[in-house]
């Protein structure tokens, strides 16, 4: 898939002080039978203006990760354990809850996946867009307005000041996830977490979401975490990928790299999943089998030794730590790639 | 909306009526004598020239349509006349008389009307008032000690009945504590009472006390727990994340986004119930001596006391498709997703 024109713009990403800097991070959750480890030393960055995919299985930790940083998860069942995540100088696991709520919805902006449940039925669409615009930015009712409508127009939704006092039912799915979006930038955010924010959409809209992506982050300029299962979507829009399985990162490396040379066995299995359009038809698609593992203490061996195909010994005795595999990637598994392989 | 509930209105004249056949075929077919009060000594001759005085000797379709003209047109032109003063011929036309008193049944029910309306009404509010502060912090804090001890109450207050309940505390308040403590409270509610100034004041909030009490303990146990589950179905959905990803203060999370959306139930249940504030607390306001309306049904039942009993019957029936009007009305006001046009 083309990466389309920001190819270059990305190019010195890397010299960048990055905007957000996890490290380590760790959640688990109490349940009646017993701990899930969800997160388990989690360590990425983000730069500015970057646009990072995350991907994964369900189940793989991705949006778990995402909500632990910005204290989204409920507390109990789920408990962020360990590390730091480093936003505008401050530990935001250790900042409180005042702090806290000014960064989400002002300084990290979210779009969730399901636009149909994620707006509130009972309030119109403008009260819920000026919402942050009065908490953050202390707008009073008809600057709130104006901007609303201003955002409504940069999401591209026709018809901005009327459809104001509409209700989300009164907007399709694709429409309110503009609308989500317009909530999300409303704050002018540093980073906006998107998760999964295409996966409810029928195809011509979720193209749309992607389009309307690219051009705000042009046009603002701001950092995106883009939370997805769809490979298709990454190598159309990110600059850098991250690979998660089991609740840990195992591979990270900028797109092109990633999609032409996997170093980690699982991102190999994913990449083969996807049915390719050219060539010999294929009659059975390609699967990763078995499930993935839920975690039941902090993993002591490779979590995806049981569906892995190069498995070796070390792998049931040691969990593979990151290690580089070449100019900003690094995989965590034991077993070396010949490169470009 | 307005054209829905102009079309319910009319809708309700054919079922009102129906309802008004139905009940006066029940009260004519069990086998009570008017007379049967009477003491024996009275010959069977002059029994027949009363029950001939009364009308019961007529044809049913004639007795009914007496009713029917005297409830919707005597009556109302009566209450007419004697509020305004004109002279609508209304005069000398027969009332609904009640077998038992022989005077107006209308009359009768505006005498009981006051007891019952202020000690059933007061119940409500007060159950009101207790019961949604406990739901929303049980819902809220699901599973704590509060919510343990909230969802006990509510039981015992769903399951002891009032003829129960109301024996306990006259017990205690009344028999137990001796009658010149602070405590004591009278066991008798004395409707000739009349409050003119601060003491007379205490005396009749004193004597509200109980049964207020045992009612609200059934409107407390019912509606907290309606409020509970609807608390609880709205504070897993979507939207509320959203509301907490803008940054928005937890007690307007709580209050305003998901307090508006379990309301839409509980508000419908709070007003299908008011009917029964009319109807009275049958069996409370037997327990503690108010005579209400619920006891002058009782009585008249006992008596064979037709009209009244028909006339009481039939205005509960007005109220309770009045009262699930104006629940379908607060639907449509309360939930932007139902329109009736």
């Amino acid at each position: 898939m083309p990466r389309g024109d920001l190819s270059d713009q990305s190019a010195d990403l890397s010299a960048l002080q990055p905007v957000l800097d996890v490290q380590n991070l760790k959640t688990v959750f109490k349940t009646r039978s017993g701990e899930v480890h969800a997160v388990n030393s989690v360590s990425f960055d983000v730069k500015p203006g970057e646009l990072l995919g995350v991907v994964g299985e369900s189940g793989s930790g991705k949006s778990v990760t995402m909500m632990s940083l910005i204290g989204l998860l409920p507390s109990p069942p789920a408990d962020v354990k360990d590390g730091r995540v480093i936003f505008d100088g401050v530990d935001l696991l250790k900042a409180d809850a005042k702090t806290l709520r000014s960064v989400r919805g002002g300084k990290i902006g979210f779009v969730f996946q399901d636009p149909m449940t994620s707006l509130n039925p009972v309030f119109t669409v403008g009260f819920q867009i000026a919402e942050p615009l009065r908490k953050h930015m202390g707008l009073g009712k008809r600057a709130a307005r104006a901007r609303s409508v201003e955002l409504l127009e940069l999401v591209g939704i026709p018809d901005a000041a009327r459809r104001l006092s509409d209700y989300p039912h009164q907007f399709s799915g694709g429409m309110r996830q503009r609308v989500m979006i317009a909530i999300a930038l409303a704050c002018d955010p540093k980073v906006l977490i998107a998760d999964e924010p295409t996966t409810a959409l029928d195809v011509t809209i979720q193209a749309q979401i992607l389009e309307l992506i690219k051009d705000l982050r042009q046009k603002l300029g701001m950092a995106i975490i883009w939370i997805t299962h769809d490979l298709g979507v990454i190598a159309g829009i990110a600059d850098r990928v991250v690979v998660m399985y089991g609740g840990q990162i195992v591979e990270q490396a900028p797109v092109k790299e990633l999609f032409g040379n996997p170093q980690h066995p699982y991102t190999r299995a994913l990449l083969e999943t996807i049915p390719s359009v050219r060539g010999p038809r294929e009659d059975k698609l390609n699967v990763i089998e078995g499930q993935p593992p839920i975690m039941g203490a902090a993993p002591t061996a490779c979590p995806f030794r049981a569906r892995c195909s190069f498995r070796h010994d070390r792998c049931d005795r040691e969990n593979p730590v990151r290690r580089t595999v070449g100019p900003g990637h690094d995989a965590a598994c034991f077993h070396e790639f010949s490169h470009g392989a | 909306m307005f054209n829905f509930t102009i079309r319910r209105l009319i809708l309700t004249i054919p079922t009102l009526l129906f309802i008004s056949f139905v009940i006066f075929l029940i009260v004519k077919l069990s086998p009570s004598d008017p007379t049967g009060n009477l003491p024996l000594t009275i010959p069977a001759e002059v029994r027949e020239q009363i029950r001939e005085a009364l009308g019961v000797n007529q044809p049913l379709i004639v007795q009914y349509l007496k009713w029917l003209q005297q409830f919707f047109w005597i009556e109302p032109l009566i209450y007419l006349e004697n509020a305004t003063g004109w002279d609508l011929g209304a005069g000398d036309a027969t009332r609904l008389i009640s077998y038992q008193t022989r005077s107006p049944v209308m009359d009768l029910i505006m005498q009981r009307m006051p007891q019952t309306l202020w000690v059933v009404g007061t119940a409500y509010v007060v159950g009101i008032l207790i019961a949604l502060p406990i739901g929303v912090i049980s819902a809220y804090k699901q599973y704590s000690v509060f919510d343990q001890v909230g969802t006990f109450v509510s039981m015992v207050g769903f399951s002891v009945p009032p003829f129960f309940s109301g024996v306990v505390v006259i017990v205690l308040f009344s028999v137990i504590i001796p009658s010149d403590s602070f405590f004591w409270l009278p066991s008798i509610y004395d409707t000739t009472h009349r409050v003119t100034d601060w003491d007379s004041f205490v005396y009749q909030f004193r004597q509200m006390i109980m049964p207020v009490m045992v009612l609200a303990l059934q409107i407390t146990a019912q509606i907290s727990r309606f409020t509970r589950a609807s608390m609880l179905d709205n504070l897993n959905q979507d939207y509320v994340r959203t509301a907490r990803a803008k940054g928005l203060r937890e007690r307007t999370v709580v209050l305003l986004h998901v307090l508006r959306n379990s309301m839409i139930p509980v508000v419908t249940v709070i007003a299908l119930g008011i009917p029964s504030i009319f109807g009275g607390a049958i069996i409370t306001e037997q327990v503690f001596k108010v005579n209400g309306l619920g006891q002058l049904l009782i009585l008249s039942i006992q008596g064979g006391d037709v009209p009244t009993v028909q006339t009481l019957t039939f205005i509960f029936a007005i109220l309770i498709v009045l009262f699930n009007l104006i629940a379908d009305i607060l639907y449509g006001l309360l939930d932007p997703r139902i329109r009736y046009d």
